[in-house]
């Protein structure tokens, strides 16, 4: 079975800083991938080279067999390649529903309006925002505004699914509703590349874990032989977030 | 269906209400609402790229101007009708647009809207010097040309109508891509054109058909103007007056709204007159404008029509 998502010795320097070099790792259908690493690791450079925000140095991505290294963010969202963002950004001045629509619209389904706006109502529906469908997305909370975020880009019916830091700044209950919501996404057969700095969440959701550091790859496998990994120990002593179980 | 939402019949009504206003032959009130009528078509396309796309084109008088040069040249030079003249230059304006716009849209806020006033700077300047366009002297029309339309009295009235009718044109251009897939990408780069990207909306292709749609209706209008004087120059068809007048209108009236720009447009010009008539405010119009334009940045961003959305939220329903 051939991979999803194919990342082929991506390299991204930024003036002195050797953001991303020699990178490879691949997401295989209807799995979960965690992308962990300390802060300042590389992560959300990964997701801005996958889905074209940026331009890689070097190397190659590959998309449901297709080489989309370099294309615009649009062509690549098109491909069915969602993704949500570490800092937030929504249309502050649209809906909830009008938010959501914009990303049924120009999705991997290319829908109509009409059909757009009942696929933008169902995945608000399912992250829980079912009842805030009119209200401005300015006035959402935090949590409301992640949700919404997640809402957007599952609206485009994706087949790959890119979560940065999507429970950073939750409360534990919202933590673990949006956790179930994660699982769920999984279960409708939608595969998942995501950042998280909880571990117990990363650790407990994924099927597969990459740990980053200083833009390479410093250990890969399941998430049980990750954790005991020296090397990724060693990497993360200092860094409260791992033995605490608590995010930065 | 977009036919059976009540906005589609205000506008119809809107036109209707234009046309009979001036019958029993009242050229006073025609003249005004001719006016009002060349407010509306630029502030209703202006809107376009200024309210749904979030840029602000300074020059957006370059479309209305060129449209007017090839109107005149066609049936100056080259002895053509009005209707033919009238299509081949909002057709080429639109096209030339599409290729202003691939160039200047990659630029972003302050420096697309230098880069617009830029754009008709240049063309003015192109026009100066471009003699089969007569130069810095213009072209003048023979006044013969308003025969093949009953003599110039008669000819007055089927210019209004014509402008009338691309107000009306402008109106639903407006509504309709509003409705539209096209819109919601519109009014997504609007508000974060880099996330509208990352959910797939192809933003510098529709950005540039928005640029080169709100240059269509413009241009013709322009044509029926300068037609209407039998005379053009570079001075009037460039002039970033009536640029700036029709972004005070847009604001005034609530950009991003289909009828705003024209509320602001017929309040606009019913204060122009008032100012123009007074002695002591005349040719003061344009220092009320700016003024005008400060308030309305300042308190209420959203002009006229979000203050009546803030006040009546149901209106929304029928006053898009």
């Amino acid at each position: 079975m051939s991979a999803l998502l194919e990342v082929d010795d991506l390299g991204k320097r930024f003036g002195g800083l050797q953001a991303v070099g020699s990178l490879s790792f691949a997401v295989k259908e209807g799995e979960i991938l965690g992308l962990i690493g300390p802060n300042g690791a590389g992560k959300s450079t990964v997701f801005n080279l996958i889905n074209g925000v940026f331009a890689p140095d070097s190397g190659r991505v590959g998309f449901r067999g297709a080489d989309i290294t370099g294309q615009p963010p649009y062509r690549v969202a098109r491909l069915g390649l969602a993704r949500t963002h570490q800092i937030v950004q929504p249309f502050a001045g649209m809906t909830v529903l009008e938010n959501c629509t914009v990303g049924a619209c120009f999705g991997r389904e290319n829908l109509p309006l009409a059909r757009a706006r009942a696929a933008a109502r169902e995945a608000a529906v399912l992250v829980g925002l079912g009842d805030r469908l009119d209200a401005p997305a300015l006035h959402l909370t935090i949590a409301g505004k992640k949700r919404l975020e997640l809402a957007r880009a599952l609206s485009a019916r994706p087949a790959l699914l890119m979560l940065d830091e999507v429970l950073a700044g939750l409360n534990p209950t919202e933590v673990a509703r949006m956790i179930d919501i994660v699982r769920a996404i999984r279960e409708s057969g939608v595969a998942i590349l995501m950042i998280e700095h909880l571990m117990q969440a990363i650790m407990s959701l994924s099927d597969h874990i990459v740990v980053l550091n200083s833009g390479r790859k410093l250990s890969e496998g399941p998430p049980a032989q990750v954790a005991s990994d020296p090397a990724v120990v060693e990497a993360y002593l200092g860094d409260p977030g791992l033995v605490q179980g608590r995010g930065r | 269906m977009i036919v059976r939402r009540p906005f589609f019949w205000i506008i119809g009504l809107a036109i209707l209400v234009f046309a009979a206003a001036p019958l029993g032959k009242d050229v006073e009130l025609r003249e005004s609402l001719l006016l009002a009528a060349v407010y509306i078509t630029l502030a209703s396309n202006l809107n376009l790229m200024l309210g749904y796309a979030g840029y602000v084109n300074f020059g957006s008088i370059v479309f209305f101007g060129l449209g007017g040069y090839f109107c005149v040249y066609c049936m100056g030079s080259l002895g053509w009708g009005l209707g033919p003249s009238l299509l081949v230059g909002g057709v080429s304006v639109s096209l030339l647009s599409l290729l202003f716009g691939l160039g200047i849209l990659r630029l972003r806020g302050v420096h697309f809207a230098l880069a617009t006033i830029g754009v008709n700077e240049a063309v003015m300047a192109f026009v100066t010097n471009f003699q089969p366009w007569g130069g810095s002297t213009g072209i003048y029309l023979s006044t013969g040309l308003f025969q093949p339309l009953g003599g110039p009295a008669q000819a007055l009235w089927t210019i209004y109508y014509l402008l009338v009718a691309v107000m009306g044109l402008s109106l639903y251009l407006s509504y309709f891509v509003k409705s539209s897939k096209f819109g919601v990408g519109l009014l997504a780069i609007g508000q974060n054109e880099d996330a509208a990207a990352v959910l797939g909306v192809p933003a510098p292709r529709y950005k540039a058909l928005a640029y080169s749609a709100s240059a269509l209706l413009p241009a013709i209008a322009g044509g029926l103007y300068f037609f209407k004087g039998a005379f053009i120059q570079p001075a009037d068809a460039f002039d970033l007056t009536l640029s700036t007048e029709a972004i005070v209108i847009t604001m005034l009236g609530g950009q991003g709204t289909i009828f705003g720009p024209a509320l602001g447009a017929y309040l606009y010009e019913e204060l122009r007159g008032w100012l123009l008539t007074s002695p002591t405010f005349s040719n003061f119009q344009l220092v009320v404008a700016g003024v005008l334009l400060l308030l309305i940045v300042q308190f209420a961003p959203g002009g006229l029509m979000g203050m009546f959305y803030r006040r009546w939220p149901r209106l929304k329903r029928f006053l898009e």
